[in-house]
Order: structure tokens, then C-alpha cells, then sequence
């Protein structure tokens, strides 16, 4: 029972973090605190430092100069911090496997907590896996 | 005495990672660096190993704002190769596509200079706006973003002629808002006080640094690919060039909100005339040479370069991004200004650095340089033959 997990869940603030993403998975982020989704209203609130960030969002499929950077910033984050790994590049480098930027998946850098898949995943694709992510916790805890 | 502010690579400034060095004397900005890489994912080299079919859905990829432009300018190269007749109806439905994807593509700069200036309203309500040619892009296309629309030879889905009715009334939607986002910055005081005579780019600079696009535009140059050089359907529909004068970021604002009106004119009549027949000339195969493609994407011209072997996939494929060209006349456009207007100047040519990352050679000026694997063994094997000839040796 990690009470300081469960203490994170009422207001998640999320970081953001684009490792080598095509842009498309960033804007549908930024597109779910805009009216239509409006996060906000479930506390959830993109931050712009990771060391206040509560949930770390990792888009992109970790190009070899971003990925020493990615480790350093979750190195950044207070713990217990939630790892998300978001859209098709960032659960599994999606189309540009193979790739010589490439330098592994987002798992193979940091500990990843919850994938979400699509490319790019649709906005009420990240409220639902954000909720799914909380339930589970509290489920864990009881 | 010159100080540096670094920004970057993560910052909330902008959605994609890339590193600003601000040389500041006080207040004022005295010369920039950027840094990127953060985001080169070799797409050049990934074409190459894949089909010409295969290839349009990787370079939707390049870049997710303009997931339409890349596509459209690489099955024109593709085209140009093999001198490909595109039937009519695909045109028009090319068209179609890219005008909304300009639309949208304007109105999610128009609510991030917005929140840049502090003003989170628009941002919001330019993004709310969005959501309905999004809309208008998912039900003709099936996905909100990355349409994968276009074949070579054609476009893969149609356009159902009973739907065309309700698309053009989700546009008319979208113009009342436009008018008001026009009206909003022709008439706030604080933001033509904020905008006017801030970040200039004069037209000889512009010429100068090759700028495209709106920021070309911007500065009283009229250049568009849609018309110099008309392809898809633009020659086909009446339309208008916006340019204006003056190079500063207000001009930048207002020119991208006119343009988003004529966009909405073009994705009208390219609906209401859309005609009928196919939508796929139903390449086989496609003969080896080198072609072409160019595109007006919303930041720019985009241009592809295709060259094949007579195989089924490409031998070279090269991108050129709008934003290689725009984003150095930040240059001209930032230096002088003060710290407090270096984001809005930064972010007013759209920078997308995404496409842009194709490749990175950094040359970091003066006695620092960076050296790529192939200098460092030149510059070993001449320390040798250096050290050789010293010792009255000669090596070959
Ligand atoms: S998952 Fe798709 S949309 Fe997201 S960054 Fe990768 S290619 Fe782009």
C-alpha cells in the first residue's frame, strides 16, 4: 500500500516529454485540456517542470539524443512518480523501428507504468487510460 | 557584457523539444543559436526501404501538423516520375484535404501565439474552433489526425456526395469564428501594442534568407506554389494570394487569419464542383527517373525529391522542410528585440522542427567545432602524416 502513490491521484499534474515524436501525438496532449475534453476538470493539469510532475507523458520513439535527456528528467521527477508511455512510437518506436535515430522504446529507458497505443491515441484516449492508471492504483490499495 | 539564456530542449514553450541559446546584453537580444536533433528520426533512409505505397504513410509521419503537405508533395514527385494522370475527382479531393489542413494547421498557431502573449482566451477558442475542421477531416478521412488520404495516383477514400451538404455547413461554421479571431486582434489595443513594428523581417531579408510561406508573405513577397506553379485542383477555383507589407509579427498574425478565410473559400468551391468518376489511376508500376513534387503547406513550400530505379521502392528520397528556410531569418527577426518579445518573435514563423529535422550539421562558429566521425579520422591520419614527414618519413 504506497500511500504517497495513492496521494498523487486526486490532481495528477502531467509533464510532457517529446522524444523524437512526429508532433501529432503533442498536439492531441495539448488538445485535451481545450474545451472540447477539458482535463482540467478532472485536476489534471500539464505542468512545465518535470520536478513538479506527478505523471511523466512520453511521446516518440527515443531518438539517440533525446534519450540520455529523458533519463535525466525521470531521474528529475520527485518519486513516486507514474510513467506514461503515449501513442504507437512510444510503446513500441511504431513506424520508425529500424530507424538509425532510434536508440530503443521508452521502456528500455525509463520504467513505464501504462501504455496507450493509436497514432496518434485520440484525446479521450489519454482521459481514459489516466483513469484507468488511477482505478487500478486505488484498486491495488484496497 | 553578453550573457546566455539557455531554453530548452524541454520547455512549455513548445510542444517539440529543441534548444535556444539567447546572447542577451540586458534587455535586448543580441544573437540566437538553435540546437535540434531532438526529433530526427531518419525518415530519408527509412523510405528507402520501403514501397512507394508504404512510403506515403511515413512521411505523413514527418511532421503531424502537416501530415497532409508531405504526402501530397511525395506522390506528386512519385507522379512526376512516371508523368502519372491524376483523375479529376482526386485532385479536387487532394485540395479539399490540404485547405483544411491549412485551416486547422493556422488555427492551432493562432491559439499558441495567443497563450504566448498571454492571452489564453484565444487559445482556447481558436482550439475549440479547431475541433470542428477536425471534425469535418475525420468524417472524411476516418482519423482526427495522420488522414492517410493520398496514394500515388490518387487519394485512397472518397468523398460521399450525399455527405458534401454537411461539410459545408461544419465550414460555415468555422467562418463566423475566424471573423472573430480578424476582428479580435484588428482591435485590441494591447495586442497591436504588443505585435506592431516587433520582430521585422523587411522584403530584401526575406529574399535574402529564401523565407517561404506566410512568413515570406508577410513580408510583401508574393510567392505560393498553389499559384506559381499550379497543381491538384487550384488552378481549377478562384482564389486570392494574401500578402501584406510591413514583415512584423502582427502582419504574420493577420495574414494567417485572411488566409485561413480563403482557405475556407477554396475547401467550398472545390466541394460544391467536385466531379464525379474516379478516384485512382491505379499505378502498376513506376519507371525509373527522378521527379518532383512541391506543395504549399500551411508553413510553406515543400518540396520532395524522388529518384527510383524502375523497383518499387524509392533509391533517394529527400525532404525539404518550409521551416529549414523560415527559422534561420529569426536571425534578422529576433536580434534587437528584447528578451520579453523573443518568444512571440521565435514562435511567429511557425517554427516546426520536426520537418525540418532532416539532417544536423552543427557549426558552432569560431574556434569551438563540432566534427562529424569522418573529420576526426582525417584530422588523425594528418597528425600522422604530420608527425611523419617531422621524422623525414612519407607515408602514402
Ligand atoms: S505514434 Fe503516430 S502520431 Fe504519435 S508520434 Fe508516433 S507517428 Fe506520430
Amino acid at each position: 500500500m504506497n500511500w504517497k502513490l495513492y496521494s498523487l491521484l486526486k490532481s495528477p499534474w502531467v509533464f510532457h516529454l517529446s522524444t523524437g515524436s512526429c508532433n501529432n501525438c503533442d498536439i492531441e496532449i495539448l488538445d485535451f485540456l481545450t474545451p472540447r475534453y477539458d482535463a482540467e476538470r478532472f485536476g489534471i493539469q500539464l505542468v512545465g517542470s518535470p520536478r513538479h510532475a506527478d505523471i511523466l507523458l512520453v511521446t516518440g520513439a527515443m531518438n539517440r539524443k533525446a534519450a540520455p535527456l529523458a533519463k535525466k528528467i525521470y531521474n528529475q521527477m520527485a518519486k513516486p512518480c507514474l510513467v506514461i508511455a503515449f501513442g504507437a512510437c512510444g510503446c513500441t518506436q511504431g513506424i520508425f523501428e529500424g530507424s538509425y535515430a532510434v536508440a530503443g522504446t521508452v521502456d528500455s529507458e525509463i520504467p513505464v507504468d501504462l501504455y496507450i497505443p493509436g497514432c496518434p491515441p485520440r484525446p479521450e484516449a489519454i482521459i481514459a487510460g489516466i483513469a484507468r492508471l488511477i482505478s487500478s492504483i486505488k484498486e491495488k490499495k484496497e | 557584457m553578453t550573457k546566455i539564456i539557455p531554453v530548452g530542449p524541454y520547455h512549455p514553450l513548445q510542444e517539440e523539444p529543441e534548444f535556444f541559446q539567447l546572447h542577451v546584453d540586458g534587455e535586448n537580444v543580441t544573437d540566437i543559436d538553435i540546437t535540434i536533433g531532438y526529433n530526427h528520426r531518419g525518415i530519408e533512409k527509412l523510405s528507402e526501404a520501403r514501397t512507394f505505397d508504404q512510403s506515403a504513410f511515413l512521411v505523413e509521419r514527418v511532421c503531424g501538423i502537416c501530415s497532409t503537405s508531405h504526402p501530397f508533395a511525395f506522390v506528386q514527385a512519385v507522379e512526376d516520375i512516371g508523368k502519372i494522370e491524376v483523375p479529376e475527382r482526386a485532385l479536387y479531393i487532394r485540395s479539399i484535404v490540404g485547405e483544411l489542413e491549412r485551416i486547422h494547421s493556422h488555427l492551432l498557431w493562432l491559439g499558441l501565439a495567443g497563450h504566448f502573449l498571454g492571452y489564453n482566451t484565444i487559445w482556447m477558442w481558436a482550439w475549440k474552433c479547431r475541433e470542428t475542421v477536425i471534425d469535418i477531416l475525420e468524417l472524411i478521412s476516418g482519423n482526427r489526425q495522420n488522414y492517410a488520404m493520398f496514394k500515388v495516383g490518387g487519394v485512397r477514400r472518397d468523398i460521399d456526395d450525399n455527405d458534401i451538404p454537411h461539410y459545408l455547413k461544419l465550414l460555415d461554421e468555422v467562418v463566423p469564428a475566424l471573423n472573430l479571431f480578424r476582428g479580435a486582434v484588428t482591435d485590441d489595443p494591447v495586442i497591436r501594442a504588443r505585435l506592431v513594428g516587433v520582430g521585422v523581417l523587411s522584403r530584401e531579408e526575406a529574399v535574402s534568407y529564401a523565407a517561404v510561406g506566410p512568413t515570406a508573405r508577410a513580408s510583401g513577397i508574393a510567392i505560393d506554389v498553389r499559384k506559381d506553379e499550379p497543381y491538384a485542383a487550384y488552378d481549377r477555383i478562384e482564389w486570392e494570394i494574401i500578402v501584406t507589407e510591413n514583415g512584423d509579427v502582427y502582419d504574420k498574425v493577420i495574414l494567417r487569419v485572411l488566409e485561413m478565410l480563403e482557405s475556407v473559400k477554396i475547401a467550398r468551391q472545390c466541394l460544391e464542383n467536385l466531379p464525379g468518376g474516379e478516384i485512382d489511376a491505379n499505378v502498376k508500376e513506376i519507371p525509373p527517373g527522378e521527379g518532383i513534387g512541391r506543395h504549399e503547406a500551411p508553413r510553406g513550400e515543400v518540396l520532395h525529391y524522388v529518384l527510383s530505379d524502375g523497383s518499387n521502392m524509392p533509391v533517394r528520397h529527400k525532404i525539404r522542410a518550409p521551416s529549414f528556410q523560415n527559422v534561420p531569418t529569426n536571425k534578422v527577426a529576433a536580434v534587437g528585440e528584447t528578451i520579453s518579445d523573443a518568444a512571440i518573435v521565435l514562435a511567429a514563423v511557425d517554427p516546426c522542427y520536426c520537418c525540418t529535422e532532416r539532417i544536423a550539421v552543427i557549426d558552432t562558429g569560431g574556434d569551438r567545432r563540432a566534427a562529424c566521425g569522418d573529420e576526426l579520422i582525417r584530422l588523425s591520419q594528418e597528425k600522422t602524416r604530420r608527425i611523419a614527414r617531422r621524422m623525414g618519413r612519407e607515408i602514402k
